[in-house]
């Protein structure tokens, strides 16, 4: 190659770092995916412009999917049930990485300092923890049983619990090797939990008792304290066609409100005390109840087949204010980080519907194949989600 | 012409539905509505593709200690002391023994 051949080859490659320094760099503060649980890909969304960036596929069996975000909002780590774990860069929007961690998996956390990537697993039952950079393994926590309610805490811990056995785990990962407390007796067949965005209570909702069991994980030894036990007593519990979700624990006011398992109510409780301050007749049997980032409303949806209905309740005098059907199946919502907008999925209309919150006017409809979860980017800085 | 052909189908699939929720299937049930009511909703616990969550695998590999009527037996019933609710306040006797079969031999669905 001769000196004037090599000088327009650097000069070229110069051009081409150049001009990609100067490109438009991308913002991800407002952007969000969409899992789409048929197909096996995610819509990367932009909550500002209410519209669809990209499609990324090829991500595996994405029922009952959910998602974390890296601290710095770039890449997001996707728990796929067919135990697929993969990292997907919305800034160049492909895969950067994946592999498959379990046969069976339910979901994941990622640790405070975004360094360790969680998930729990029901075949084989247990966690593994993994590099959040390289997708290596770096721990592996076999439990014996069904493992849910998998979420970070401070201290770089994850918190987990047993759907056969009742027991919740600590891992606390900030030494060299896991070191583990085991509590047991948090209750018969814990379905789901979740913990405050303090990272001080741990909740798990029981679907073998009336009740749920919190933990103060800022005690040393963490007792199971039972949170309104038999608060279906006296009343026929119904068939459960869904398991209600524990997600998106905001504060409403001072209170907390949860879905009761096999009843057409919610539970409102004292965050504090952690006792019993009102029930709210529902539409059907809840599966999400999620407070509004400001806890003034809670939205609620239901199991099959109640499951086109969505009920919005007024935190302060507990009633519903507002009942409206989006379309059929609806299975998630997700609120802007200030909560003026909610998206919510509605799998068998193929479509993510945006309501303004205030009016509850809808804003756009955006097409999606079988849209199940919802997840924006803000969540990357929030203990739990 | 078109639209009331539309129409006309909309309300046989409403009425298919409703008939599916209010458990007096007359007729043989639509596959499809079927197909999709065992895969997103038995599959909420099952996985979309039956190989089993909170609840077990429902590959017919894993129910050869099944017929159809003791399987339809299950989905009516369920199974007390598990996850497993009755489906009998949803649908029919021939729903769940269509899809008895289905999970049984799906390949002949």
């Amino acid at each position: 190659m001769n000196a004037f051949a090599k000088s327009l080859i650097i000069g070229f490659v110069a051009g081409l770092l150049m001009s990609s320094a100067q490109a438009e760099p991308t913002a991800t503060g407002d952007l969000g995916l969409i899992i789409e649980r048929a197909t096996g890909s995610v819509l990367l969304v932009d909550q500002s412009d209410r519209a669809t960036l990209a499609r990324i596929e090829g991500l595996g069996d994405l029922s009952h999917a959910s998602l974390v975000y890296s601290p710095d909002e770039r890449f997001a780590y996707i728990f796929g049930r067919d135990g697929g774990l993969t990292k997907v860069d919305i800034v160049t929007r492909t895969i950067a990485k994946r592999v498959i961690q379990a046969g069976n998996s339910i979901g994941g956390a990622i640790s405070d300092d975004g360094k360790l990537v969680a998930v729990s697993n029901y075949e084989p039952g247990g966690v593994r923890i993994f590099d959040a950079d390289t997708l290596e393994m770096v721990a592996d926590i076999p439990t014996e049983s069904k493992t849910i309610g998998l979420v970070d805490a401070p201290g770089r811990r994850f918190v987990f619990t047993m759907w056969d056995t009742g027991e919740t785990w600590i891992a606390d990962m900030s030494g060299a090797a896991p070191a583990i407390t085991k509590i047991q007796g948090m209750g018969d067949n814990p379905y789901d939990a979740l913990i405050t965005g303090n990272g001080r209570t741990y909740i798990t909702g029981l679907f073998g008792e009336d009740g749920m069991t919190a933990l103060d994980l800022w005690e040393e030894t963490p007792k199971p304290v039972r949170v309104l036990p038999g608060y279906g007593r006296g009343q026929q519990k119904l068939p459960v066609y869904k398991m209600p979700h524990l997600e998106g624990w905001a504060l409403a006011g001072r209170e907390f409100v949860l879905p009761a398992v096999g009843h057409h109510e919610v539970l409102w409780v004292d965050a504090d005390a952690l006792t019993e301050t009102g029930r709210t007749q529902t539409h059907g049997q809840p599966v999400f109840a999620m407070a509004r980032p400001d806890g003034r409303q809670v939205w609620v949806n239901f199991a099959h087949p109640l499951n086109d209905t969505i009920q919005v309740i007024d935190t302060v005098s507990k009633k519903i204010i507002h009942e409206f059907n989006p379309g059929p199946a609806v299975l998630h919502m997700e609120f802007t980080a200030r909560g003026h907008e909610v998206w919510v999925s509605v799998r068998d209309a193929n479509k993510v519907m945006i309501y303004d919150t205030q009016t509850f006017e809808k804003l756009q409809e955006i097409e999606a194949d079988s849209p199940s979860g919802i997840f924006f980017t803000a969540r990357a800085h929030r203990t739990g989600l | 012409m078109a639209r009331s052909v539309a129409i006309a189908l909309l309300l046989a699939s409403v009425t298919q539905v409703s008939a599916i929720q209010a458990g007096e299937a007359s007729e043989i049930p639509d596959p499809e509505v079927l197909k999709r009511l065992v895969h997103q909703d038995c599959g909420s616990c099952h996985g979309l593709t039956l190989k089993g969550g909170l609840g077990p695998d429902l590959r017919p590999q894993n129910l050869d200690h099944h017929d159809v009527d003791s399987l339809s037996g299950v989905i009516l019933d369920g199974i007390p002391g598990t996850a497993m609710p009755p489906w009998r306040p949803l649908i029919s006797v021939e729903t769940a023994d269509w899809i008895a079969q289905y999970l049984l031999k799906p390949e002949a669905k």
